[in-house]
């Protein structure tokens, strides 16, 4: 392989690998609160892409971005409203199968309002011929602007959840419910939290990656996948191990294309799911110590 | 401080509480004594709010606890150390501390609880020392500090605490019980629930015997350590042997 096609797939690898990353993140947002894990999680991005699409007509690029953030981060504090608030105690499997639900309900409402056809943001800077030059290698522009976006929303939420006391109040719900009531901690809200900022970054990162990956309604199914997949590789919970993990899965990814089909390149990241549940289930990344205090 | 009138309480169609009446002076440790299974844990959940009351009324510093969510309850002044302790065992001892502190934190502004969590060391010193370890690597004993001295974070005009002495080495089980004098003297009210009757009535100044969800019987707690009906059942006939060494 020369130098070129090298970088050309390293490149590749990171922005998606940011993308799944960004994902993944998302999920261990709300399993940091509630202990649950939200399969409609990849939804969240699609959600953000359609909208910030439709509300274009109306006004420019960064407020139609703000704008489909906002509006994702209702959708998603509804969703809790409604479906999960009142739950009484529920089991994990019965939140997996409702979040399931959940995923299925929004994609069959995003094909009623948006139909079957792809849709895709202009780019941020320039078109899609822009590029500029990195190692030698030509990169378009809005690959920065994923990574850069992603980069700031994960150093954020870190400092978010470990420096803040709202962050912490999150994490403690997390850890034990119960006594986090017993703390004074009004509980239900920081779920409600938790679907909220979990919805906000992955409407921002479907929009970031709209330009390059394009929008269509039913993506959400292949991101959550591959988001949990990255959850689960870093060590359910920890953001900064998502984000190594996702760029791992993402330049495996990319380099797989020159050895395997494209057409396997989902079974690459089902096959390192299957293979870390099996050997490491408390992640690469993860302390086994911390995941032996974990109830799931 | 708080007074239960006609108290029913239970968990769905299940009555485990039947007609509770009892109160608690500030100042005092009052304890509840009584077999396993007889409703002491689900009593002192109710009063926290974790469990809804079906009938009945508790009064806590005239206000009505059933008006109030759990998280609620702990903003008045009422707080609770759960039965198995209950610590965030994927957090550091600190920030255990430290969000037990969240009520006193809202209420008196950061440095008050700042302040609290000195006081807390001061009590704890071991605490102090395992202030960076994970909780939940904690022994026992330690774990149930921890409990007591984040439930103390919060300020509480009244603390409850749910057998404390589950599970503990003899030895750990008096330190605990020195600390829960040494809060009573420090002008907290204390509602202890225990099934270790002598311990709990050695350091009471009144107690409440319950049986499947009744009480059975009430005073001073040097009489229920001498009433015949008390040693029998939960002091054990050779007790004396035993603990007075």
């Amino acid at each position: 392989m020369n130098p070129d096609l090298f970088f050309q797939y390293l490149f590749a690898g990171i922005s998606y690998g940011i993308i799944y990353a960004i994902v993944g993140v998302g999920f261990n947002i709300i399993y940091n609160t509630t202990g649950i894990i939200n399969f409609a999680q990849g939804e969240f991005v699609m959600l953000g892409g359609m909208i910030a699409f439709s509300l274009l007509q109306w006004m420019p690029l960064p407020l139609a971005i703000a704008a489909a953030v906002a509006v994702t981060m209702v959708v998603g504090a509804l969703i809790e409203i409604v479906f999960i608030r009142w739950l009484d105690r529920p089991s994990v499997l019965r939140m997996i199968i409702i979040t399931i639900g959940l995923s299925i309900l929004i994609r069959e409402v995003a094909l009623h309002i948006w139909g079957e056809s792809i849709r895709a943001l202009p780019y941020f800077y320039g078109n899609e011929i822009t590029t500029v030059s990195i190692a030698g290698v030509k990169v378009s522009p809005q690959v920065l602007w994923v990574v850069g976006i992603c980069s700031v929303i994960v150093g954020t939420l870190n400092l978010f959840f470990y420096a803040s006391p709202l962050g912490r109040e999150m994490r403690a719900c997390a850890a034990n419910r119960t006594a986090a009531t017993l703390c004074g901690i009004n509980t239900n809200n920081m779920v409600t939290l938790s679907f909220m900022l979990s919805a906000g970054i992955g409407a921002l990162a479907g929009c970031v990656m709209s330009p390059i990956t394009y929008t269509s309604y039913d993506m959400g199914t292949g991101l959550a996948i591959k988001g949990f997949t990255v959850a689960i590789l870093g060590g359910l919970g920890n953001s900064l191990a998502a984000v190594a993990a996702g760029l791992l899965l993402g330049i495996i990814e990319a380099f797989s294309i020159s050895v395997v089909p494209l057409a396997f390149q989902d079974a690459i990241a089902i096959t390192i799911l299957l293979i870390i549940l099996f050997v490491r289930p408390h992640g690469l990344f993860g302390s086994k110590e911390a995941a032996s205090l974990k109830e799931f | 401080m708080i007074t239960i009138q006609n108290l029913d309480s239970g968990y769905g169609k299940l009555r485990v509480l039947k007609g509770i009446s009892m109160h608690v002076d500030a100042g005092e440790i009052v304890t509840i004594i009584g077999a396993n299974g007889a409703g002491k844990t689900t009593l002192l959940n109710t009063i926290a709010g974790l469990v809804r009351p079906v009938n009945g009324k508790i009064i806590f510093n005239q206000q009505d606890l059933s008006l109030f969510k759990a998280h609620q309850i702990v903003a008045l002044g009422c707080s609770l150390v759960p039965e198995g302790r209950q610590v965030f065992a994927t957090m550091s001892v600190e920030e255990n501390l430290v969000l037990g502190g969240h009520v006193c934190s809202k209420k008196h502004g950061r440095s008050t609880a700042a302040g609290e969590l000195e006081r807390q060391y001061a009590l704890f010193p071991v605490l102090k020392e395992r202030r960076g370890q994970l909780a939940g690597t904690l022994s026992g004993g330690e774990q149930q500090m921890l409990a007591m001295a984040r439930a103390l974070m919060a300020r509480p005009t009244l603390i409850m605490m749910d057998e404390p002495s589950t599970g503990l080495a003899p030895l750990i089980v008096m330190e605990i019980f020195r600390i829960v004098q040494k809060m009573r003297d420090e002008g907290n009210t204390v509602l202890l629930v225990e099934q270790n009757a002598r311990a709990a009535l050695g350091i009471a100044d009144r107690g409440y015997v319950l049986e499947t969800g009744k009480i059975v019987l009430q005073g001073p707690a040097a009489e229920l350590i001498e009433d015949g009906e008390v040693k029998r059942a939960y002091l054990g006939r050779d007790y004396e042997t035993i603990t007075d060494r």
